[in-house]
């Protein structure tokens, strides 16, 4: 039984149709990233797991336990915030200490003053501060117990906020953007933290971004939302090599991935600028298809290669690679080359060249954005078009 | 061309101290004194202002308060701190001071308390939002004196409708604001009606900037209800507002005098008396600008006084 299913949730607001059916499933430890362009439910999702939004319908289990019905406090979920929602009027140790005061001790002995004098509190209450201190002391933070949200800085704020939702040991960790608030250097450090505390959490994590590196690089699992469905659902390295569908090709990978609209010929071939490909599967003549290929599996070569004829328009040195942009000459579509610094060598833009792709990592998509299996016996390129 | 004096001098010379360069300072020196006098410049005004409309009243109030001052003498003398003797022996002034006591002491929790659950109230309704805050600012805005009359008639003892009410279900009604004994509660159910719309509004604002993002982490974190989640975020955040309207109402409620002048007179038999009203009564209609003067240093010491305390033991405290 997986940790965590969440089954055919919808939610709406008005005619705005935020979730469309979403249905998922996680594995006790694991970590599942939510990613997607903003206004694409991730977060509502979250916010209906986490129990702060109601879901339309569906319903969602967790560790055996239907908390559809539940209210949020009754679900044992941990959740970290983009803002880190820490209580500004409170120290870090006591925002810590919430979360086990709130669920160990009565109302009553929550109550300043009277609270303290009630019997039994005073063992409950050195417990929840042994708690508070191990931790801290996890997580580095045991000398800032005693500051205040407002006299912390961003990183700190966040280890903190981290601390609140762990302590409690929850059944489930909801992260919504956790990083986002953090400067570059520090978020690409956190991201290792995280990974590392859920480790060693071994809770199911449902973690929302809209940074794809963030999540391709802490997930075990990718969960990639595109305006209220879920796209595809897999281990990063099946979500940038064998994308279900187009938006996820395009969503996911830097530089974005090329495409090229094309329509599949009469005889089932494919005319790409001045190329015919040749599919081994057949593709229904007339569709509307659209051929995708990243930037790595390109390379520039001298004009008069076999390839495709096109123009250098700019160059972007990164320190380790190239990033080549190119136009078409047959068909004006720019196409982005990404080349290990040698192999540009002497390129300049304006220079004519010839792009030639690796034919086997060619990707073809059908009109409604769903991957055509076909390209998987694409042949490299066939003959060369007359006229 | 630093460098190649330094390379042509000789190995030892540059060892030397080298002769402090005197051109700047002065440079310098201008420079700061031109900001100094734009500084003035752009300070002249707000200065003036406060001198003319603040520091120089209060100084005139404090120089009055010594005097035996009255208007229409044209010549006064200085008395030192006979005023001030008289004072504590005067019965009306320590009869108002109390009265003045009694009704803040009434009036400002009440309004305080009732302003929040009105702001609370509100905030968590979502049709009829606006409605309601009009409704509630309504008193606020309109003119006490006028409104006094409304009251007057719905508390007159036997046409008023309270007490036409009252009788209904078999309650004798009291004369509101013709006895000794019920008068100065009247006035203060008076001006909690006349301030809640005020401290709601503040408390509503206040409300609206707490971000919601505290009430979900709040509700993770096991505040089941509505009660333990006012208790954990709402109250605290809403801790600079409170300092705010506790101040206001304060000193709104001290400040109270059109209610008492124009529905009862400070009658019957001193029993509405308040402190504004007393000033009122020796400095305009008995015309001792002197005696006035002292009673108005008492009581701006008074505000002055539970001004600071408050800000020395509660300020320090809501702010994060």
């Amino acid at each position: 039984m997986s940790a965590l299913s969440i089954t055919n949730v919808t939610k709406s607001f008005g005619d705005n149709h935020i979730l469309k059916g979403i249905s998922l499933e996680a594995e006790a430890g694991e970590f599942i990233a939510l990613v997607g362009p903003s206004g694409c439910g991730k977060s509502t999702l979250l916010r209906i797991v986490a129990g702060l939004e109601g879901a339309d319908s569906g319903e969602i289990v967790a560790g055996g336990r239907d908390l559809t019905r539940l209210v949020a406090a009754e679900r044992n979920v941990a959740m970290v915030f983009q803002s880190y929602a820490l209580y500004p009027h409170l120290t870090a140790g006591q925002n810590i200490a919430v979360p086990l005061a709130m669920r160990n001790l009565t109302s009553l002995q929550r109550l300043p003053m009277i609270g303290s004098m009630l019997p039994g509190q005073k063992a409950i209450r050195k417990d929840i501060l042994r708690q508070v201190t191990d931790m801290a002391r996890s997580l580095k933070i045991d000398h800032l117990l005693d500051r205040k949200p407002g006299q912390m800085s961003g990183g700190q704020r966040q280890r903190v906020a981290l601390a609140r939702a762990m302590v409690r040991q929850p059944g489930l960790f909801l992260m919504d953007e956790p990083l986002s608030n953090l400067d570059a250097n520090l978020r690409v450090h956190a991201r290792g933290e995280i990974v590392d505390l859920h480790r060693r959490a071994g809770v199911p994590t449902l973690y929302v971004t809209h940074d794809q590196a963030e999540a391709l690089s802490m997930a075990d699992r990718v969960a990639v939302m595109m305006s209220g469905s879920l796209l595809q659902l897999a281990a990063p390295e099946v979500i940038y090599d064998d994308p279900a569908h187009i938006e996820v090709a395009k969503f996911v990978g830097q530089p974005r991935i090329n495409t090229i609209a094309s329509r599949v010929d009469a005889d089932g071939a494919v005319t790409l600028g001045t190329w015919r490909l040749q599919p081994h599967e057949r593709l229904v003549p007339g569709t509307d298809i659209t051929v995708a290929i990243r930037s790595e599996f390109l390379s520039i070569a001298d004009m008069g290669t076999p390839g495709l004829p096109a123009h250098i328009e700019r160059l972007e040195f990164l320190g380790s690679e190239v990033i080549v942009y190119t136009k078409l000459d047959a068909i004006g579509e720019s196409m982005v080359v990404k080349l290990a610094p040698s192999d540009a060598r002497g390129l300049v833009a304006g220079k004519p060249v010839t792009i030639v792709p690796q034919g086997e990592r060619l990707m073809v998509f059908g009109a409604d954005g769903a991957r055509l299996r076909a390209d998987l016996t694409f042949t490299t390129l066939l003959e060369r078009a007359h006229g | 061309m630093a460098d190649m004096t330094a390379i042509s001098i000789p190995a030892e010379v540059p060892r030397q101290k080298a002769p402090k360069p005197i051109v700047p300072r002065p440079i310098v020196n201008v420079s700061e004194r031109h900001e100094a006098r734009v500084a003035w410049m752009l300070a002249a005004p707000a200065m003036i202002l406060i001198v003319l409309f603040i520091v120089a009243p209060v100084i005139a109030v404090i120089t009055l308060g010594f005097t035996d001052f009255e208007l229409g003498y044209s010549t006064f003398k200085f008395v030192g701190f006979e005023n001030y003797a008289e004072l504590f022996g005067d019965r009306t002034f320590r009869q108002s001071l109390w009265n003045t006591a009694i009704y803040t002491a009434i009036v400002a929790p009440a309004s305080i308390l009732l302003g929040l659950g009105v702001a609370l109230l509100i905030e968590s309704e979502t049709v009829g939002r606006s409605f309601f805050r009009t409704a509630y600012f309504l008193p606020v805005a309109s003119l006490l004196v006028a409104m006094a009359t409304v009251w007057q008639y719905l508390l007159h003892p036997t046409i008023g409708p309270v007490n036409s009410m009252l009788a209904m279900v078999g309650l004798p009604g009291p004369n509101w604001l013709g006895s000794a004994g019920t008068v100065l509660y009247s006035l203060s159910m008076i001006g909690v009606w006349q301030t809640v719309g005020f401290n709601m509004i503040l408390f509503l604002a206040g409300l609206t900037a707490i971000p919601r993002d505290l009430y979900s982490a709040a509700e993770i974190d096991g505040a089941k209800s509505p009660i333990d989640r006012f208790f954990l975020v709402t109250l605290p955040m809403l801790g600079p507002t409170t300092v705010f309207v506790t101040t206001i109402s304060i000193i709104n409620a001290v400040k109270v005098f059109e209610t008492v002048k124009t529905l009862t007179e400070g009658g019957p038999n001193k029993a509405s008396e308040v402190l504004l009203f007393t000033i009122y009564q020796e400095g305009f209609v008995y015309l001792r600008v002197g005696y006035a003067s002292a009673m108005t240093v008492v009581f701006l010491a008074v505000l002055v006084v539970m001004m600071f305390a408050q800000y020395r033991l509660v300020d320090r405290k809501v702010h994060y």
